[in-house]
């Protein structure tokens, strides 16, 4: 191809990547970007994972964003989540308003916890999916006041944390990827601290560094990430053929 | 034959029970299926200083907008719909909530369902490393007796005084039927509740006999010996969902965030629809959507 892909395919298959070989477990993503992201993973490279229709039911075949034609395959009220999540069944894409070096994140409050100068949602179900679950992020702008050397409140344990609490937690505790409106990022460093892993066609690895407000593992090779492939891109128009994708990672 | 004792009361009689200083637990979650006519009813009341224990909504977000809340339990406030809650953002960026306890979301279901079993904790990793330990210094953890030794956190039971669900159906003795897709948590509200104030508003009161008429078994999570009081209210999760009889009131959500931008439009909102009784917060809304239909007709 020579046209260059749109920025939000090109995030939307960097998304879907989180759960590359993850089988059959519950792919659980809030928003558009992170909704389009599982869809697409099991619309192709990872067909058996269980999708939610974002309410209470798990759904087959390829249900649009918003769209309410669906093929009940199970049920998952709220409390079904949680079950599934503690007991490890779940790979989830939260968002995250702050996150550190650690993966620590946080979206429940800016400034300090006792009164906020922002109050945001609260930290929702983000201490247990991290320490229960295998976890990711969606950051939908990449800038110093997101990446931060340390969180206001943690909401999401990192990598840090996670090891000095120590036992089944450190040991199971797995924050897989970050993906941005940059690039796409990992913890698969010694320390486990974040780790450029590729930028989006046009971006510079300085454009990255720039706008990250602590130091990131950089490799010497930084790769492009991937265009979508024909049959992603056949699978991203059949699960938003409304082009929502846009309005949320504008190229 | 003994005659079959009515639980059916008013919202206003159920409210008539709660003295200030109560714990008072709110079923629903977010934004959906929530108890609003016996939220209303209690904005309506002069008790004060409550602990709200909550997946919160609007419901926590209008109690604290009436300064009605000293101590909150929970792991969110949202409108789902609209992510944050524009009372409870302002009472916490102001300080106004003496005693806010931030839990995770599945440590606030651990702690209705020990509290719904007697017990004094339930153990869990949920909140272990995060900031929720850091902001509730009384929290404790508990070692496992077993060769496995981890520590978990013990989450504190939750008992409440009175409890509020919002369900589809119900019958006069308080046997009650969700039929929307999601249970949430309301049967452990009502579990986690001394008896006495335990209130149950349903969209319609039936006869026990038609209680699967609309759904399958599957859907009488709530029985009697749970419930004190039932309450008719139709419209009653109104603004919120109550599926399937109706979806969320979106329009109405989005004028009650935007009536929360200044003290003047929420003055205004509160005297146009909050000043009554629930007649009257029904009737306001019906006369505002036939103004609303007006404006929009009038404008294509």
């Amino acid at each position: 191809m020579s046209e260059s892909p749109a920025l939000a395919d090109v995030v939307a298959v960097a998304c879907a990547e989180a759960w590359r070989g993850d089988g059959e477990i519950f792919a659980s993503g809030m928003g558009v970007m992170q909704m389009l992201g599982a869809r697409l993973a099991r619309a192709t490279f990872e067909p058996d994972l269980m999708v939610s229709d974002g309410e209470a039911f798990f759904v087959a075949g390829d249900l649009p964003i918003g769209g309410t034609n669906k093929t009940v395959e199970g049920w998952i009220p709220f409390r079904s989540v949680f079950d599934t999540l503690t007991g490890g069944r779940r790979h989830v894409m939260m968002g995250a308003s702050q996150i550190d070096k650690y993966g620590n994140s946080n979206i429940a409050n800016i400034g300090p916890w006792a009164k906020p100068k922002a109050q945001l949602l609260g930290v929702r179900g983000g201490p247990g999916n991290t320490v229960n679950n295998a976890t990711s992020f969606f950051i939908p702008k990449h800038q110093p006041s997101v990446f931060v050397p340390v969180v206001d409140m943690v909401s999401g344990v990192g990598y840090d944390r996670a090891r000095k609490i120590g036992g089944f937690i450190a040991k199971r505790h797995d924050l897989r990827r970050v993906v941005t409106n940059l690039a796409v990022l990992d913890f698969a460093t010694p320390d486990n601290s974040m780790r450029l892993v590729s930028v989006h066609p046009g971006v510079h690895v300085s454009d990255v560094v720039a706008n990250t407000g602590f130091e990131l593992t950089i490799p010497a090779e930084v790769p492009i990430s991937r265009a979508p492939v024909a049959e992603e891109m056949d699978a991203i128009g059949r699960i938003d053929p409304r082009g929502l994708r846009h309005r949320e990672m504008p190229s | 034959m003994s005659q079959m004792r009515s639980k059916v009361i008013t919202d206003d009689e159920a409210i008539a029970t709660i003295e200030s200083a109560m714990t008072i637990g709110i079923g629903g979650w977010g934004s959906r299926r929530k108890p609003m006519s016996l939220v209303r009813a209690l904005l309506r009341s002069k008790v004060t200083d409550l602990t709200i224990v909550s997946y919160g909504g609007p419901d926590v977000g209008l109690l604290c907008a009436a300064g009605k809340v000293r101590r909150l339990v929970y792991g969110f406030v949202s409108l789902d719909s609209i992510a944050l809650e524009p009372h409870f953002r302002a009472a916490r960026q102001a300080g106004t909530i003496a005693e806010p306890v931030e839990y995770d979301e599945g440590m606030l279901q651990w702690g209705l369902y020990a509290g719904s079993l007697r017990l004094p904790f339930l153990p869990t990793r949920a909140g272990l490393g995060s900031g929720v330990m850091d902001v509730n210094p009384s929290l404790r953890t508990v070692r496992s007796p077993y060769a496995d030794g981890e520590e978990l956190l013990a989450v504190p039971a939750i008992r409440l005084d009175a409890a509020f669900v919002h369900m589809n159906r119900a019958d006069a003795r308080g046997n009650a039927q969700y039929l929307g897709p999601d249970p949430y948590f309301d049967d452990l509200f009502l579990g986690a509740c001394e008896p006495g104030r335990r209130f149950v508003s349903a969209e319609k009161i039936i006869a026990t006999e038609d209680l699967l008429t609309e759904g399958t078994f599957h859907t009488l999570r709530i029985n009697r010996s749970m419930v004190d009081g039932v309450i008719h209210a139709p419209n009653g999760a109104h603004f919120t969902t109550c599926e399937p009889d109706y979806g969320r009131d979106e329009a109405f959500q989005k004028a009650y965030v935007d009536a929360a931008r200044d003290a003047d439009s929420w003055k205004a909102f509160s005297d146009r629809f909050l000043s009554g009784d629930e007649n009257s917060y029904q009737t306001a809304v019906s006369s505002w959507r036939a103004d609303v239909g007006t404006a929009k007709g009038a404008s294509t």
